[in-house]
């Protein structure tokens, strides 16, 4: 499909190809920093409508690979494609994001001097241009969907309250609706229980199962039970590098995997 | 005209008392040529005046100053019995001018010799040529100086008279061109040619014109002109001549242009330096310039007047003193002020300009609004010529030794103390550095002391090359942003590029736009580069850049 | 959810600002035309031209606020597109002087003072009105759009954007003070006599010119009004807040960016063009990196991220320099830099947060750490 009519469509899921059933394809990308390789001709697929995790240790990459992925970062070599038809490394960040693929930052990132209404009715999907944002009415439909979202986050009745005034735990919700308002097909989440509490972070579990099946969601992180608890698939990253991908007891007793890991854990 | 003429006539008289009499003597036949050409000077023909006058030159008696004096201020007159006479200058005597009796009849009937431009010209070049056989070398050169900016025919012999005699370089490689010049017009081939040779190899593009005139036969005068061998010769010196014309111009730009990097560098290194640290750009960082300067200024009355004898060692007196200050209101200034706008950068911004605008005001009160006057001192008044056509002055010589020994000592201060050690942690992590243990608000003081007082060490510099006034600083300000961006942020190498690339284009420019139209190509030159470049020249890549 | 549904106005706010702008345009008027010279409530012709200039300020003061106090961008160049847009007007009245110079020529005195023989390009159109004031409108459109595109597609910004348009102003600065660049050098363009007929030294005419201004800056009030209520505005609060996640929502920033730095650009234009004839003099000096400062400081002082802020601090800061430039001349520097730094250190939210602050009320949802 040729870039001008990506441009035009303004992010409708429907338009991607996802005949194969994958939805996010990395091909042989490499990235390098200073002579530091950060990615080094990684290739990674993602399955349409699937719970994906990506662990590693430190500095293995998978922030600068949601960097490749999401526009923020243009990789050295190598390519990314949503779907068969869509070649995400020829497009702006921006234009990324209309087409349908969300991403929550490591450390919260939302609007803190507007409501969490008025960051929620920002992130909705619909048209991004200046003429839409100038003359853009709320609609009761639009209504309806940002009270939902409100009520799927948990976070109904605090609609007028500043987001800078939320905790850590609710900012990070408040993004994930973000993302939700977007109607994303891919949802790329860095950390997203970096920082709660366990019964914070449980309802972050509830939230992203709910989530899976209408979206594809990546997940990035740390925290090995919270992996557990989520993830049907998980990618191993380790010095830019795919180090071991299956499903979780796979990941868990590679024999590399552990060494990667112990291996830092010892140092 | 005359003023400079006089000069010369003054120093004549002033070596006259000076010459061996017997040298004149074994020169010039006293008894016959002198006094008929001395009366000559006096006729009422003007041919007649200007024969006698090439006569003078030609016998190179200095015995003859005081009658040139008298006609080119038309105090030379003629009686009726066609005496030539040498009026005073009170109007009330006159001596014979050839004899030097006093002159015992009337002053009132005299008549006047008939002077014009023409002849003035002569006279001034036939007063040269005396001075040629003065014997301090420095009149001499002066003489010849004169003489070879005006090449006449009739000077010819006395000139080549004088080169066979001159021993010193200079004033006789003056000479040589002169008569190189003058044989440019002569009607023997050979000569010309010779003439020609001379020129090119002298590297004076002052003859670039009269070269130009030859290779494209404008003088069709005589013959020669169209003579290919000529018009040959000459084309090869003109092309000798631009080469190095073209050499000479660019180590000027270079020399220039390092100096202007030097100043730029001085003003801009404190301020990269603290922006570097605390990212907030310090608008009364210009201000420290100035206040270094005023210091200068103070330092300098101080030991006029107390040790008048000492007067010039002001200048390494207030090389401390400026950093002291301008390090002492700095960190005043970032205790009271820009630390309470941490992680406001913009305010700062702003904050920063309303205390450039207070110290502006405080040093007007004080000072008052109009420049004042610091002056170079001995060591560092003049230049020297590297080659012909490209002076060294001895100020920016020091600006540039200056700038390299500051650099230095920044080094030093960043890289092997500890304070250095902290302030590149800081540069580079706050929160990391901050977690280590390193009081990072005590570095922001002392770093901004340090960038402050750097800039009160520029301005100690900048009073040597340019105006000391209240708004010295402002004229800085753009510029130095200017190095900061261009340079990138952390790295003193990013600096040191950023403001010697500038004040290199600068100078390279300014000789094709003019030096404000060469100042708004390199804004916008930068502006360009910014687009490729963000982060400066040593960029720092990654997801650490932002 | 107020906010999102009201008009551009509540009820309250329309009936006050229809009584300010009917007062600004009633008493200054009748107090200069109506009354005698001798009465002591009349109004002078030179407070009348005082007062015009501060209305031109204060629609500086809210273009300079939309750009940073809502989208966080602080330009220290807008007097730049302040003095391009009174150069328009100037060019105009001085074509409107044709023949009337000291030269009897067509050409500007300062023309055929460097000996010029005909009218530079660039300077024909502007003999007509409509002309000149198209320009006043489009050059510090276009080039604002130009400079804007080329800046925030490289992303610069904080501090670097600052100090680049100040760089800006400067070189537009430098180029204005060379004669040959045909805008009458160092001492620009003066003299003017007329603008559409009427003698710029009538009291009408000052009374005139006064109203207008007073037009055009309830008209970009209205302007500015219309864009931060609307969703474009949100947008730009959030870019100032957090534009990675607005990039991630799926806006462009850059069309944004330039879309308000533009319309800041033009309208500082328009309030160059009415403040050339009332002041009667246009020159480079306009552009002076200080002035464009001070600029700023009148939106901070109001208040940023308010509309009502900026139009206050224009005219508070420029009323203080009035007054002391004449009562304690020596004093006004320090004024000036203690405004700054007060502002900035213990004001944030300007006089208009303050007054909140005072009165209780609690909204800091424009309040900016920039």
């Amino acid at each position: 499909m040729p870039i001008e009519a990506v441009r035009k469509i303004s992010g409708s899921p429907t338009d991607i190809d996802v005949s194969r059933g994958v939805i996010l394809y990395v091909e042989n990308v490499s990235v390098e920093f200073d002579g530091f390789k950060a990615i080094d001709d990684l290739s990674l697929s993602i399955e349409d409508g699937s719970l994906h995790c990506i662990i590693g240790p430190n500095g293995a990459g998978k922030t600068t690979l949601l960097d490749i992925i999401t526009g923020k970062t243009k990789p050295d070599s190598g390519d990314v494609f949503l779907g068969q038809n869509i070649k995400l490394t020829d497009l702006t960040e921006s234009e990324i994001a209309r087409i349908g693929v969300g991403r929550k930052f490591q450390k919260p990132t939302v609007f803190e001097n507007h409501t969490l209404f008025e960051n929620l009715e920002l992130a909705l999907h619909c048209g991004k241009g200046l003429r839409e944002s100038l003359f853009w009415k709320l609609t009761p439909a639009r209504r309806e969907r940002i009270d939902e979202v409100l009520g799927i986050i948990g976070l109904t009745g605090e609609a007028d309250r500043l987001a800078g005034l939320l905790s850590h735990g609710q900012k990070q919700w408040l993004e994930i609706g973000m993302l939700l308002m977007q109607a994303p097909r891919v949802l790329l989440l860095d950390e997203p229980a970096a920082g709660m509490t366990p019964h914070e972070i449980e309802h972050s579990i509830e939230l992203l199962k709910s989530l899976a099946g209408q979206h594809t969601v990546v997940v990035i992180e740390h925290d090995m039970d919270f992996v557990h608890a989520i993830a049907r698939r998980v990618t191993v990253l380790h010095e830019g590098k795919v180090l071991a991908e299956g499903d979780m007891d796979f990941v868990r007793h590679n024999s590399r995997v552990v060494e990667v890991y112990l291996g830092e854990a010892h140092a | 005209m005359t003023r400079l003429t006089r000069i010369f006539l003054a120093l004549a008289l002033f070596c006259l008392p000076c010459l061996p009499p017997l040298a004149l003597a074994a020169d010039g036949d006293p008894g016959g040529d002198y006094p008929k050409a001395v009366a000559g000077l006096g006729s009422d023909s003007r041919q007649t005046i200007l024969d006698s006058l090439d006569a003078v030159a030609g016998l190179g008696d200095p015995r003859a100053l005081p009658a040139l004096d008298a006609l080119q201020d038309r105090r030379l007159k003629r009686d009726a019995a066609g005496r030539v006479l040498i009026v005073s200058k009170d109007g009330a005597s006159a001596v014979d001018a050839a004899s030097g009796e006093n002159y015992p009849g009337p002053l009132d009937a005299l008549s006047d010799p008939p002077v014009n431009n023409l002849v003035r010209q002569r006279i001034s070049a036939v007063l040269s040529a005396l001075a040629l056989i003065s014997p301090d070398p420095e009149q001499r050169l002066l003489a010849a100086k004169e003489l070879a900016g005006r090449p006449v025919e009739s000077a010819r012999a006395g000139l080549a008279k004088a080169l066979g005699k001159e021993t010193d370089a200079r004033v006789k490689s003056l000479l040589e061109q002169t008569l190189a010049q003058i044989d440019l017009k002569s009607p023997d081939k050979t000569a010309r040619l010779a003439a020609i040779k001379a020129i090119g190899a002298s590297g004076n593009s002052d003859f670039l014109p009269a070269l130009r005139q030859v290779v494209d036969k404008l003088d069709n005068s005589d013959a020669l002109s169209a003579d290919p061998d000529i018009s040959e010769a000459a084309a090869r010196a003109v092309a000798s001549l631009e080469r190095r014309d073209l050499a000479v111009r660019a180590a000027r730009d270079l020399f220039f242009g390092a100096s202007l990097g030097s100043v730029l560098l001085l003003a801009a290194l404190g301020l990269a330096i603290t922006f570097g640290l605390m990212g907030v750009i310090n608008m009364a960082h210009g201000e420290m310039l100035m206040i270094g300067a005023y210091v200068a200024y103070v330092v300098q009355e101080f030991f006029s007047n107390r040790f008048p004898d000492f007067a010039d060692w002001y200048l390494p007196a207030a090389i401390p003193l400026a950093f002291a200050t301008a390090a002492v209101i700095g960190m005043l200034l970032e205790r009271a002020i820009i630390r309470h706008l941490y992680g406001r950068p913009l305010e700062t911004l702003l904050a920063t300009w309303g205390i450039s605008l207070a110290l502006i005001q405080t040093v007007r009160l004080i000072f008052g609004a109009q420049n004042v006057e610091v002056r170079n001192p001995a060591f560092l008044s003049g230049g020297f010529e590297l080659v012909r056509g490209l002076t060294l002055t001895y100020n920016r010589i020091g600006i540039i030794v200056f700038v390299v020994f500051v650099v230095a000592l920044t080094w030093l201060l960043l890289n092997r103390t500890p304070l250095g050690l902290s302030i590149r942690a800081v540069t580079q992590s706050r929160s990391t550095a901050s977690a280590m243990g390193i009081f990072t608000s005590r570095v922001d003081m002392w770093t901004f002391g340090l960038g402050s007082g750097i800039a009160g060490l520029g301005g100690v510099a900048l009073t040597q090359v340019g105006n000391v006034g209240p708004e010295l600083g402002q004229s800085y300000i753009v510029d130095s942003f200017m190095v900061v961006v261009l340079g990138g942020v952390g790295k003193l190498a990013g600096t040191i590029f950023g403001a010697l690339g500038l004040g290199f284009i600068n100078k390279f420019l300014e000789p094709f736009s003019g030096a404000v139209l060469g100042k708004i190509i390199v804004l916008v030159l930068v502006v360009v580069f910014i687009q490729k470049r963000p982060q400066g020249i040593f960029a720092l890549k990654g997801r650490t850049a932002d | 959810m107020t906010k999102n549904t009201a008009g551009l106005l509540s009820p309250v706010a329309w009936t006050a600002f229809a009584a300010a702008l009917g007062a600004a345009v009633l008493i200054v008027p009748v107090l200069n035309l109506a009354l005698p010279a001798d009465s002591a409530l009349h109004a002078p012709d030179y407070l009348v031209a005082l007062m015009g200039k501060f209305l031109c300020y204060a629609m500086v003061a809210l273009a300079i606020d939309l750009i940073w106090g809502f989208t966080g961008i602080l330009s220290l160049g807008h007097g730049m597109f302040f003095a391009l847009g009174g150069y328009a007007m100037g060019m105009h009245l001085m074509r409107g002087i044709a023949g009337e110079g000291v030269y009897r020529s067509d050409l500007p005195d300062f023309m055929v003072f460097l000996d010029w023989k005909e009218l530079p390009w660039y300077w024909h159109g502007f003999e007509h009105f409509w002309f000149a004031m198209l320009m006043a409108v489009l050059v510090p459109g276009a080039f604002a759009l130009v400079f804007g595109f080329f800046a925030f597609r490289s992303r610069i910004k904080g501090v670097y954007f600052s100090i680049i348009t100040q760089a800006m102003t400067y070189a537009a600065m430098l180029l204005f003070f060379r004669n040959n660049t045909g805008f009458g050098g160092n001492n620009g363009l003066t003299d003017f006599k007329r603008l559409l007929g009427f003698s710029l030294l009538e009291s009408g005419t000052k009374v005139g010119l006064y109203v207008a201004s007073a037009l055009a800056l309830a008209g970009t009030f209205l302007l500015c009004r219309f864009v931060t209520v609307s969703k474009l505005g949100r947008v730009l609060i959030a870019i100032r807040d957090a534009e990675s996640r607005v990039m991630f929502s799926g806006y462009d920033p850059l069309r944004y960016k330039l879309f308000v730095w533009t319309l800041s650009a033009v309208l500082c234009g328009v309030a160059g063009a009415l403040y050339a004839p009332q002041v009667g003099i246009i020159n480079p000096s306009e552009m002076h990196p200080g002035n464009s400062i001070e600029m700023a400081i009148w939106a901070a002082v109001g208040g940023r991220g308010t509309l009502i802020g900026p139009i206050i601090g224009a005219w508070l800061v420029n009323g203080a320099k009035s007054v002391f430039t004449v009562a304690f001349p020596d004093l006004w520097l320090y004024f000036l830099g203690a405004i700054f730094i007060a502002t900035t250190l213990f004001l944030p939210a300007g006089i208009v947060g303050l007054g909140r602050l005072l009165s209780g009320r609690k909204n800091g949802r424009h309040g900016e750490r920039s």
